[in-house]
C-alpha cells in the first residue's frame, strides 16, 4: 500500500464501556481502498463490539470515525449503510422465502407505473450476480440455494447498498472449502473495485489466503496491526494468545494413571468433525485445544452424544455405548457442563438447588422425584465442597456471578458421579480466584480416579492441568502433546500449523 | 416451469377442477352459469374478508375480529339508516374507515406493545362484537331504496346466471389485493416480514408502518364484507358471522398460504373460497346429506393442506440440508 492514497475509514480511540467492564480501550482501525482487513481475536476480544460501534448499533463512548476523511456518525444500522458501510453477519440476514431477486432489490424495487416491474427487477438482479460470477436462476426462492450461494447474494446486497466499506462477520462460518472459495472469489472482485472489507474469521488459513492486513485484539485493546505478506501464522496465533504464554505452572505431572476407562475409535461426523481415536485412562485429564471453530466443543459434543456420530463406537469400562442423546451418556456415567453456560447450562430462574441437582434428577426419572431433604443435603454437601457462595440455596441462580454458576454447574454433574467429566470452557468468563479454583478442583477429581476432558481456548490453562493434550485445527485432530511436550509454546506451534517447518 | 413456491397455489387449482368435475359428473346442472354467480354472489362476503386474512397471514399474523367486524358493520349501517337521514353511500364511507381504523389501531397495538396478533384481536373480536350488542340487540332490517336497487344490479348471463354486484365487488377486492401483493413494495414487505421480522427490520423494511397497514386492511376488508353480508341479508344483526374469521382462515390455508407466513398466493384464497362454496353447493344439490358435511370435508381439506404445506417446507429445506448436526434435545 502506497502512502498517497487515502484510507477509506479511519476510527481513531474508539471506547466502548458495557457496566462494570471496559469492552472496548482506544481503538485504531485504518481501512484502505481495496484492502482486506482481517479483524483477529479470540472470543470477547471486542471483535464484535468494534463491529457494532462502527456500524451505529451501539453508540460508542469515546473517539472518532472518518469516512474519506469527513466525520460521520452512524446512529444506526440503516445510517452507516446510507454513509456507505455494509455488513454481512455469519448468518444470513436475508428472507429465505423470498426469491434471491426480491433479496437483493427490497426496499429497492424498479418502478413501472407505482408498481414493482418483476421483470426489470430479475434482469437486474441477473446482471448484478453476474458480476459476481454467479449465474443462478433468481426467481427462485433463496431457501432454494445453499448457504454459500445466500451468503454472496448477501454480500451483493450489502456491497450494492453501501458501497465504500464492507464488513464481513465470519462468511465463511458454516461453508466448506469449495464454498469457501466461492465466497473469495466474490471478495477479490469487491477488492478490485476499490472496497475496503473487514474480514472476520477463526480460520487463520483464510486470513492468509485473502487477506492483505490483519489486525488483532484482546481483551478490548488493539495488540498489533501486521501486513500479512511479512507475517506468519505464528505471529498471528502469538498476538492472539499473546499473555497466556508468558506465565507457565504445572500442577499435575501426569501422575499415576488408572487402567483404560474409554476406548474412543473413529469417532466422527461428516461435515462436523473429522473421525478421531482416544483412549483415557481413568485419573487422567485430557486437553482440547484449538481456536474457536476448531472442533473442540465438536469433540465435546460428540463424546456426550449432544451430536450424534455417523461413525466409529465408543467403549466405557469395557461396554460399547450406543449414545442416541444425552441421556444415553449421563446413564453410562458421562457427564458436560457446556462451554455457554447461560444457553445450555444454567436455568436462570431455578433456584441453586434445583439447578444443582437438575441432572442427578433427570437420571432417576421425574416419577421418582428426590425428597426435599436429599436435595438440601446433596446441594448443601456441594455448596461446602466447592465453596459456592450463594446467599441461600433458594436463590435464583442466575443472581450468582459467573465463577458460583459455573461451579454450581459443576455440582450438577458431579452429583451424577461421571466417570469421565467433560467440561467445556470451564473457566470462561469467571474472575481469576475462581480460575484457580476450578483448576485445583480439576486436579482434585483428577487424583480421584476421575477422567477428565477439558476443552479451552487457554493454552496456559490446558499446560497447567492437563495430562495430555490434542489439538484441534479446522475440525481435524493434527497433534497430541504428552508429559512435558506440554507447553503454550508447544500447543501455539501446533495450532499455527508449522509441520512444514517440522518435519 | 413450475417453481416449488407456487406449487402449492397449483394443487389448489388443481384440487379445485378435480372437485368441480366431481360435482359436474354427478349433477351436470352444476355447470350452469347460475350455479357459478350464485357461487361468487353467496361467497362474496366470505372471499372479501379472506383477501384481508390473507395480508395478516402473509405477515405471519392472524386476525380473529373478522367475523364481529362483519355483524359490527351491519348493526352499525342498519341502525344508521334507520335512525338518521344519512345516504348509505356516507354511511359505508363512515363504517368503512371505522372498521380501517380499528384495524389500524389493533396494529399499533401488536407493533408498538409487542404483543401476540393473537391476544389483540381476540380482544378486538370481543369489542367489535360488544359494540354491536350496544348499538342493538335484535335483528334490524336495512330498508332503502339505494339498497335495494345496488341489490338489483346483476349481468345476466345468456345462459340464464344472474351475477350480482356483489360477486363482483370481490373479484375486483382479489384483482387489486394481487396487484398490492405481488406488485408494491408494501406488498413485498408484508411476505419479508412474515420470511422474518427481525431480518425484515435489518433490511430496511418499515416494520410500524407496514403492520398497521396490513391490519388497517384486515379491518377495512372486514368492513367491506359487512357492507356486503348486510346488503345480501338486508339486516344488520349482532349475532352475525360467529365464526366467519375461521372460515376465512380455513378459505386461506386451502389456498396454499402458509400459517407461519411468508409464502402464499392472493390467488390461492380465491381458489379457496370457490373450493369451499361448492363443497356446500354439492350439499344442497344432494339433498339428502346434512349440512354438517360441509365442516367434515373442510376439515379433511384442511387437514391434507397442513400436511401437503410441511411436505413441500421439508422438501425445500431438505434440499440444502447444513452439514453440522443439531445437538437432540435430551
Amino acid at each position: 500500500m502506497t502512502d498517497p492514497v487515502r484510507p477509506v475509514l479511519q476510527a481513531r480511540g474508539i471506547t466502548k464501556f458495557f457496566p462494570g467492564a471496559i469492552a472496548l480501550a482506544d481503538v485504531d482501525l485504518t481501512l484502505m481502498p481495496g484492502e482486506v482487513h482481517a479483524l483477529l481475536g479470540e472470543n470477547g476480544a471486542g471483535k464484535s463490539t468494534l463491529i457494532k460501534c462502527l456500524t451505529g448499533a451501539y453508540s460508542r463512548d469515546g473517539g472518532t470515525i472518518r469516512l474519506d476523511g469527513r466525520p460521520i456518525d452512524p446512529g444506526s444500522t440503516e445510517d452507516s449503510q446510507r454513509l456507505g458501510i455494509g455488513t454481512v453477519y455469519q448468518e444470513v440476514n436475508l428472507l429465505p422465502n423470498l426469491t434471491v431477486a426480491e433479496n437483493l432489490f427490497l426496499g429497492r424495487q424498479p418502478r413501472r407505473w407505482g408498481l414493482i416491474s418483476r421483470r426489470r427487477m430479475a434482469a437486474e438482479a441477473e446482471a448484478l450476480l453476474a458480476g459476481y460470477g454467479l449465474k443462478i436462476d433468481v426467481r427462485e426462492p433463496l431457501a432454494a440455494y445453499s448457504v454459500a450461494v445466500q451468503q454472496v447474494v448477501a454480500i451483493a446486497r450489502a456491497a450494492e447498498m453501501s458501497g465504500r466499506v464492507l464488513i464481513l462477520d465470519e462468511p465463511t462460518a458454516s461453508l466448506d472449502a469449495g464454498e469457501v472459495e466461492l465466497v473469495f472469489s466474490v471478495i477479490r472482485r469487491l477488492r478490485a473495485r476499490g472496497l475496503a472489507i473487514v474480514f472476520i474469521t477463526h480460520f487463520l488459513d483464510q486470513v492468509f489466503a485473502i487477506c492483505d492486513r490483519a489486525t488483532v485484539l484482546r481483551n478490548g485493546h488493539v495488540v498489533g496491526s501486521r501486513d500479512l505478506a511479512d507475517a506468519t501464522p505464528r505471529d498471528i496465533v502469538h498476538l492472539m494468545l499473546g499473555r497466556q504464554l508468558e506465565t507457565e505452572m504445572r500442577l499435575s505431572h501426569g501422575g499415576a494413571a488408572g487402567p483404560v476407562l474409554a476406548e474412543i475409535e473413529d469417532l466422527g461426523r461428516r461435515g462436523t468433525l473429522a473421525p478421531f481415536s482416544l483412549s483415557i485412562r481413568e485419573g487422567e485429564v485430557i486437553g482440547l485445544a484449538g481456536l474457536l471453530g476448531a472442533g473442540r466443543t465438536e469433540t465435546a459434543s460428540l463424546i456426550f452424544g449432544a451430536i450424534q456420530a455417523d461413525q466409529g463406537r465408543i467403549r466405557l469400562g469395557g461396554r460399547d455405548l450406543a449414545l442416541r442423546g444425552p441421556r444415553d451418556a449421563i446413564a453410562a456415567g458421562i457427564a458436560l457442563c457446556p462451554e455457554d453456560r447461560k444457553a445450555d447450562g444454567i436455568i436462570g430462574d431455578l433456584s441453586v438447588r434445583e439447578n444443582i441437582i437438575l441432572a442427578l434428577q433427570a437420571r432417576q426419572g421425574w416419577a421418582r422425584p428426590l425428597s426435599r431433604g436429599r436435595a438440601e443435603e446433596i446441594a448443601q454437601g456441594y455448596l461446602r465442597a466447592l465453596d459456592i457462595r450463594a446467599a441461600s440455596l433458594d436463590m435464583p441462580i442466575r443472581l450468582l456471578s459467573g465463577g458460583n454458576q459455573q461451579k454450581a454447574l459443576l455440582a450438577r454433574w458431579l452429583a451424577t458421579e461421571p466417570r469421565l467429566l467433560i467440561l467445556d470452557e470451564p473457566t470462561r468468563g469467571i474472575d481469576v480466584g475462581a480460575h484457580a479454583e476450578i483448576l485445583h478442583l480439576i486436579e482434585t477429581l483428577r487424583a480421584g480416579g476421575m477422567a477428565l476432558i477439558v476443552a479451552s481456548s487457554e493454552m496456559e490453562e490446558l499446560a497447567a492441568a492437563a495430562s495430555r493434550v490434542l489439538v484441534l485445527r479446522d475440525r481435524v485432530q493434527v497433534a497430541e502433546l504428552e508429559g512435558r511436550a506440554i507447553t503454550s509454546e508447544n500447543i501455539v506451534r501446533a495450532i499455527a500449523d508449522e509441520e512444514r517447518e517440522v518435519a | 416451469m413450475i417453481r416449488s413456491t407456487s406449487l402449492p397455489l397449483i394443487v389448489t387449482l388443481v384440487t379445485f377442477v378435480i372437485a368441480y368435475a366431481l360435482c359436474a359428473s354427478a349433477y351436470p346442472a352444476m355447470l350452469s352459469s347460475r350455479v357459478v354467480a350464485n357461487l361468487l354472489t353467496d361467497n362474496a362476503f366470505l372471499g372479501i374478508a379472506a383477501v384481508g386474512m390473507t395480508f395478516v397471514i402473509l405477515s405471519g399474523g392472524i386476525d380473529l375480529s373478522v367475523g364481529s367486524v362483519i355483524a359490527f358493520t351491519g348493526v352499525f349501517l342498519a341502525v344508521v339508516l334507520r335512525d338518521t337521514s344519512l345516504h348509505p353511500l356516507a354511511a359505508f364511507a363512515l363504517v368503512l374507515a371505522l372498521t380501517a381504523g380499528f384495524g389500524a389501531a389493533m396494529g399499533a397495538v401488536i407493533h408498538f406493545l409487542e404483543m401476540p396478533a393473537f391476544i389483540v384481536t381476540l380482544a378486538g373480536m370481543f369489542l367489535a362484537r360488544g359494540a354491536a350488542y350496544v348499538l342493538s340487540v335484535d335483528s334490524v332490517p336495512i330498508t332503502h331504496e339505494f339498497c335495494d336497487w345496488l341489490q338489483d344490479i346483476y349481468w345476466k348471463a345468456p345462459s340464464g346466471g344472474r351475477f350480482r354486484l356483489a360477486g363482483g365487488v370481490m373479484v375486483a377486492v382479489f384483482l387489486g389485493a394481487i396487484l398490492v401483493a405481488h406488485r408494491t413494495r408494501f406488498g413485498q414487505n408484508v411476505y419479508a416480514i412474515g420470511g422474518g421480522a427481525r431480518t425484515a427490520r435489518l433490511m430496511g423494511v418499515p416494520l410500524a408502518r407496514t403492520t398497521i397497514g396490513i391490519y388497517a386492511i384486515s379491518g377495512g376488508l372486514s368492513g367491506l364484507a359487512g357492507i356486503v353480508f348486510a346488503l345480501y341479508t338486508s339486516a344488520g344483526y349482532s349475532l352475525a358471522a360467529v365464526g366467519v374469521e375461521l372460515d376465512a382462515i380455513a378459505a386461506v390455508v386451502i389456498g396454499g398460504t402458509l400459517l407461519t407466513g411468508g409464502s402464499g398466493f392472493v390467488a390461492g384464497t380465491f381458489f379457496g373460497i370457490l373450493i369451499m362454496g361448492l363443497i356446500q353447493t354439492y350439499i344442497v344439490f344432494d339433498g339428502t346429506l346434512s349440512s354438517w358435511w360441509t365442516k367434515i370435508v373442510i376439515g379433511a381439506l384442511l387437514f391434507t393442506f397442513i400436511l401437503l404445506q410441511k411436505g413441500l417446507t421439508w422438501a425445500t429445506t431438505i434440499r440444502r440440508r447444513p452439514a453440522a448436526g443439531s445437538p437432540t434435545p435430551s
